[in-house]
């Protein structure tokens, strides 16, 4: 524990950044600042961030849920009323606008949730705290799936909706295995298109701060704040080094690493999870479970090499069938 | 809906080739969120439509089923030597058929957990595909009530 997490985290971080500072000196630098990242592909996940989160640390102050608003704050959604009645009528309405200081759960206002659980394990009692926010997958369901580019995992890691494209289907909602991204009603793309009849709003989640922050090598509003230091946040191979390292110096447990595949963040507490899993208030919608995940992608990735088979076998097998049908038809021929 | 060029292919395949593009169109036009929102996954033995994954894995096998018969055709086409002349409206049914092809491949590489691309290609990919297919159907429709439904001139068309 004698750790200095808040100075290995801005270490880390701002070595994580050289990537971010050398392409913000690039002639990319507008698409760089604006979060959309450098083009091209790339498979160098050691550069994606990962953020590592000891919650034994955390007391609760909410100073995170507050610095996130503050700094988060000029993208929340101002929806236009009234809204336009949709088509079936049993389409619901999601509406926060008027209750924008919720913080006992995530909505368009509140990206950042505290959770708290009091449990006993192994004879000690426990209270413990979680923040919780989007956990920016490495293979992201809500990007993967969203039909329409709206959201998005960017180059270095991050996870984010891009409000003026989304439809506010919630399919990315539907599809995470947490159910972050929440719902606002009467505001985006869908109002200049068919409002009645095709989508509901825009989804917003935690987006690392990537616009308002990360993008100029500064930390993430929730991680600067916090007078515990809670959070560290860099590359991620550095970030589940030194996790999993802080779990075998405390004989702690880890989220995150392995859950829907891999997350690019990375839970440490010294009960077991399963334990805070039964404690933590996930029952009511929108307050994100604790459970083991196992990866929503995984029969996807390994139906994809049959995708990536089939043009190479139909085209052998075609030029076979029909090498084997010409010599038929000679073979006929000769008869 | 018109089949594929090659005499080559087994008949049973080229009678399940519109079949297959229906499936196709079905699990795509599912992967919007609409099935439920229009109550179409109430009625019975269409749950399945309003389940994300099950209907993004059946297009997935569906997909890969589409372009095993699409480069069949191709192989027997080119290994038979004749190119085929296609009618105006098999060109542009053709040039459709390859873009959301590629495109589709290409949004298969983006799932692909090693694999990030740039959000701005992500964007035109996803667009591309679903529009290239849109208008896929309505031309098929268009040509079939024109009674143009196919694909290459009468003279080359195998039994
Ligand atoms: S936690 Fe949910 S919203 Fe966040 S990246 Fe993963 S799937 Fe998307
Ligand atoms: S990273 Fe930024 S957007 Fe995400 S919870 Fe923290 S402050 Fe909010
Ligand atoms: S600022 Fe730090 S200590 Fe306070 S609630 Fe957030 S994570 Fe916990």
């Amino acid at each position: 524990m004698s750790d200095p997490p808040r100075k290995l985290s801005r270490r880390a971080f701002l070595g994580g950044l050289a990537l971010g500072a050398a392409s913000a000196a690039a002639p990319g630098a507008a698409r760089a600042s604006d979060g959309y990242g450098k083009g091209g592909v790339h498979g160098r996940r050691a550069e994606e961030l990962c953020a590592f989160l000891d919650i034994s640390r955390c007391i609760n102050c909410q100073q995170c849920v507050y610095a996130c608003r503050e700094t988060n704050g000029h993208k929340f959604p101002e929806p236009k009323k009234p809204f336009p009645k949709m088509y079936p009528n049993k389409v619901p309405v999601e509406d926060w606008s008027e209750r924008r200081n919720v913080t006992d759960r995530l909505t368009p206002y509140n990206w950042l949730s505290i959770q708290t659980a009091e449990v006993e394990w192994q004879g000690k009692e426990y209270r413990l705290h979680i923040p919780r926010r989007c956990l920016h997958c490495q293979n992201p369901p809500c990007a993967n799936l969203c039909p329409f580019g709206a959201a998005r995992k960017l180059e270095n890691g991050i996870v984010r909706i891009e409000s003026g494209l989304c439809m506010g289907g919630a399919k990315c909602r539907a599809v995470c295995p947490w159910q972050i991204p929440q719902r606002q009603t009467g505001v985006g793309l869908y109002l200049s298109l068919m409002p009645r009849f095709a989508g509901n709003g825009v989804m917003y989640k935690c987006d690392r701060c990537f616009d308002t922050k990360v993008a100029k090598g500064e930390l993430p509003a929730c991680v600067e704040v916090c007078p515990e230091s809670v959070q560290s946040i860099g590359p991620r191979e550095e970030i589940v080094a030194l996790a999993k390292r802080r779990a075998g110096e405390t004989g702690g447990f880890l989220y995150g690493l392995e859950d829907n595949g891999g997350t690019n963040t990375i839970y440490l507490s010294p009960v077991p999870w399963e334990v805070l899993n039964e404690a933590v208030d996930s029952r009511g919608k929108h307050k994100p479970d604790l459970a083991a995940k196992p990866n929503v992608m995984a029969n996807e990735e390994n139906l994809a090499s049959a995708v990536f088979a089939a043009p190479v076998a139909g085209l052998a097998a075609g030029v076979f069938a029909a090498a084997k049908s010409i010599r038929d038809r000679k073979g006929g021929a000769d008869d | 809906m018109t089949r594929p060029t090659a005499a080559a292919m087994p008949s049973i395949l080229r009678r399940a080739f519109p079949w297959l593009v229906f499936l196709l169109a079905l699990t795509g036009m599912a992967q919007m969120p609409i099935m439920k929102r229009y109550s179409i996954s109430d009625l019975p033995g269409l749950g399945w439509l309003a389940d994300f994954f099950t209907t993004h894995l059946v297009h997935y096998a569906l997909g890969a089923l589409f372009l095993f018969l699409l480069s069949w055709a191709l192989g027997a086409t080119l290994r038979s030597g004749v190119l085929p002349r296609l009618t105006v409206s098999g060109m542009l049914r053709a040039g459709l058929i390859a873009v959301v092809a590629v495109t589709g491949i290409l949004r298969v590489i983006k799932n692909d957990p090693g694999v990030t691309l740039d959000p701005y290609f992500v964007l035109a990919i996803d667009w591309v595909h679903m529009i290239a297919a849109f208008l896929w159907g309505l031309a098929a429709i268009a040509f079939r009530l024109a009674r143009r439904g196919a694909y290459t001139h009468r003279s080359q068309r195998g039994g």
